[in-house]
């Protein structure tokens, strides 16, 4: 296909800029939604909840939920959760912090029943190390909070505009040349053009996904903006309809029995089954229950579960995150685009495609990266803002995999020293990624590159070696060991950095792609 | 004429008209679509679609408005356009 030369070069332009600028925050942001998509394997396997073991089929809830009450109803009142499907203590609430919010000293209470029928109670400080993840993946680690937001959310909603712009520019310039060389991965022709096309496959073949992912992230940082552009257009019409509380008061001594509750949301759509109820404001006049509703057979929507709003004394569903009815069909489109982004709609099989493509995203933007730095060095080698960029490369993409290892494998000793992790875990993510920025700037960049690979590589093994100490230093059967997923991730990833730590360091400066900057300044 | 080739990139201008008019004409095709779209403006859930329609369709115009032959092209076209399309959804709002 022909394009005009001059809009090829602007494209070009646009392309190069939007990618250099954009590229580094993205790739955290991508590799750190990888993670996401498996975040609460991922604490187990560092902290497994430990607890009495319970079977949900024969549990009494409704006994549990009525002594609490009776024993500590105010603390309730102010809400709790209730978990219909875990093994472990299934009622917790709050007594530092709320469920929302990002703070690192949560207190929850557990509770469940003795067998003598009184009730156990036990605080526990919540880690956190699910979120923290979470957070890395939604703001790239940028710290500090604009309105309601952390200030790194709105750095990716533009970077993602940016990004937007680079997929688009990077199809049109590659359009002239697209049939020809869409499936040719020419290694022979030198390294550079052996990352340009697997940058290009990989960026073609997985199009769909980056440009939902993109706008996606544009809307989820500025959509109270959106919003408030879109009332204007409304003609004082209200966009939302509040719901408008009830006359009078609830209290929770007259809570509706857990079983009531449940059938209610049964009935609200065939196939969903409760697996987990949070409520709040029990003592108002707005009660509300969120039910987490799981369907194997259906399309999630949240980042986890569906979801279900209720009063759960009136038993009124207020809200759903799977609409019913003929008037749906907008409430579902707007729960697919979500599902979209989340990549819950093909369980398992859809967490690891998007736990692959979300790392084949940060591939792109880290081969992009070096494709440019190429490009510039063999125009000018002794350009001192290409060894700067190739440096922060470096620092940035390998830093960052090399903190959340080392997280990793502290989040997993961690909780052997000190009671509340969160503040630990948080901070050796930091230490570690400024410590490996620094380091990048401070050695040649090919020595930095092998070194973070090797360190990568260690870190992975760190993981499985703590594994398995703790399993042998532990009484607990390692039979019923159950995130060994976990490991097995972890040693493939091993395995990989290791093989590309070596060929870093056996090919240096002739068949890699980074160029030998030390190199060209002592000619 | 000068041939094509040798015509400069002019990626600022373009830039420009493809954020602010590209995000202007987002919000009113998005909505044309609310008020006369199928469902019309009070359907349920409809303004969650409408929100979400806005950034794709801004994304879209903002990533296509390089391919103007110039800056000020970008401008006159869709500024035209821009100025079109409100006046023409502010007459009908206000005649109905």
């Amino acid at each position: 296909m022909k394009v005009r030369s001059d809009i090829l070069r602007t494209y070009q332009g646009v392309h190069t800029w939007t990618g250099i600028i954009a590229g580094l925050v993205l790739f955290i942001g991508f590799y750190a939604g990888s993670l996401t998509m498996f975040k609460h394997e991922i604490q187990q396997w560092a902290a497994p909840i430990q607890a009495p073991k319970i079977t949900s089929s024969n549990y009494d809830y409704q006994t549990l939920v009525d002594t609490a009450i009776n024993e500590r109803g105010e603390q309730l009142a102010k809400g709790f959760n209730l978990d219909l499907h875990t093994q472990d203590a299934p009622l917790s609430w709050y007594i530092k912090g709320n469920a929302r919010g990002m703070e690192l000293d949560k207190q929850l209470n557990f509770a469940h029943l003795n067998a003598d029928g009184t009730l156990n109670v036990s605080a526990q400080t919540e880690n956190e190390l699910a979120d923290l993840v979470d957070y890395l993946h939604r703001t790239a680690g940028f710290i500090g909070e604009i309105g309601h937001d952390q200030s790194g959310v709105y750095i990716l909603g533009i970077a993602c505009i940016l990004y937007f712009l680079a997929l688009v520019s990077g199809v049109i310039i590659l359009l002239p040349t697209l049939v020809k060389t869409f499936f040719a991965l020419r290694k022979e022709k030198g390294p550079s053009r052996f990352w340009l096309d697997s940058h290009n496959l990989i960026g073609i073949a997985s199009l769909p996904f980056h440009l939902v992912i993109a706008f996606t992230v544009v809307v989820f940082a500025f959509h109270d903006f959106i919003y408030g552009g879109l009332a204007q257009f409304y003609d004082g019409k209200p966009l939302f309809q509040r719901p408008t509380p009830a006359a009078q008061s609830f209290h929770i001594e007259n809570l509706p029995r857990v079983d009531e509750q449940v059938l209610a949301a049964k009935n609200y759509a065939p196939g969903y089954e409760p697996i987990h109820i949070r409520y709040s404001n029990l003592n108002s006049a707005s009660p509300s229950a969120v039910f987490m509703m799981s369907n194997n057979n259906a399309v999630v929507r949240g980042p986890d579960t569906d979801y279900l709003f209720m009063n759960p004394y009136t038993l009124e569903v207020v809200n759903s995150s799977y609409p019913q009815g003929e008037d749906a069909v907008w409430g579902n489109m707007v729960a697919s685009i979500f599902s979209l982004h989340f990549g819950t709609y093909g369980g398992d099989w859809g967490r690891w495609g998007y736990f692959i493509m979300g790392l084949l995203g940060a591939f792109l933007f880290y081969s992009g990266n070096l494709l440019w730095i190429d490009k510039r060095f063999k125009k000018d080698p002794n350009k001192r803002s290409t060894l700067f960029m190739a440096r922060l490369t470096i620092g940035v993409c390998l830093g960052s995999m090399i903190a959340v290892a080392f997280t990793l494998v502290a989040a997993k000793w961690l909780p052997t020293i000190v009671s509340n992790t969160n503040y630990a875990t948080l901070y050796s993510y930091y230490a570690a990624f400024f410590a490996f920025v620094i380091y990048s700037f401070l050695k040649p960049v090919q020595k930095a590159t092998t070194a973070g690979f090797y360190m990568l590589a260690s870190l992975c093994t760190l993981m499985v070696l703590s594994t398995l100490l703790k399993l042998a230093s532990s009484d607990v059967n390692t039979l019923f060991y159950s995130s060994y997923m976990v490991d097995i991730v972890a040693a493939i990833f091993a395995a990989i950095f290791f093989k590309m730590a070596k060929r870093q360091h056996q090919k240096q400066a002739t068949q890699t792609i980074m160029p030998a900057f030390e190199q060209a300044s002592r000619v | 004429m000068t041939s094509s080739s040798k015509r400069q990139p002019t990626w600022l201008g373009k830039t420009l008209a493809g954020t602010f008019l590209g995000l202007a004409l987002s919000f009113i095709f998005v909505a044309f679509f609310a008020w006369y779209g199928p469902g019309g403006i009070d359907a349920r859930d409809k303004v969650q679609f409408n929100m979400w329609m806005i950034t794709p369709v801004w994304l879209t115009i903002f990533s296509f408005s390089y391919l103007f032959n110039s800056a000020k092209q970008a401008w006159l076209v869709l500024g035209s356009l821009t100025v079109l399309l409100y006046g023409v959804f502010f007459m009908l709002r206000s005649a109905s």
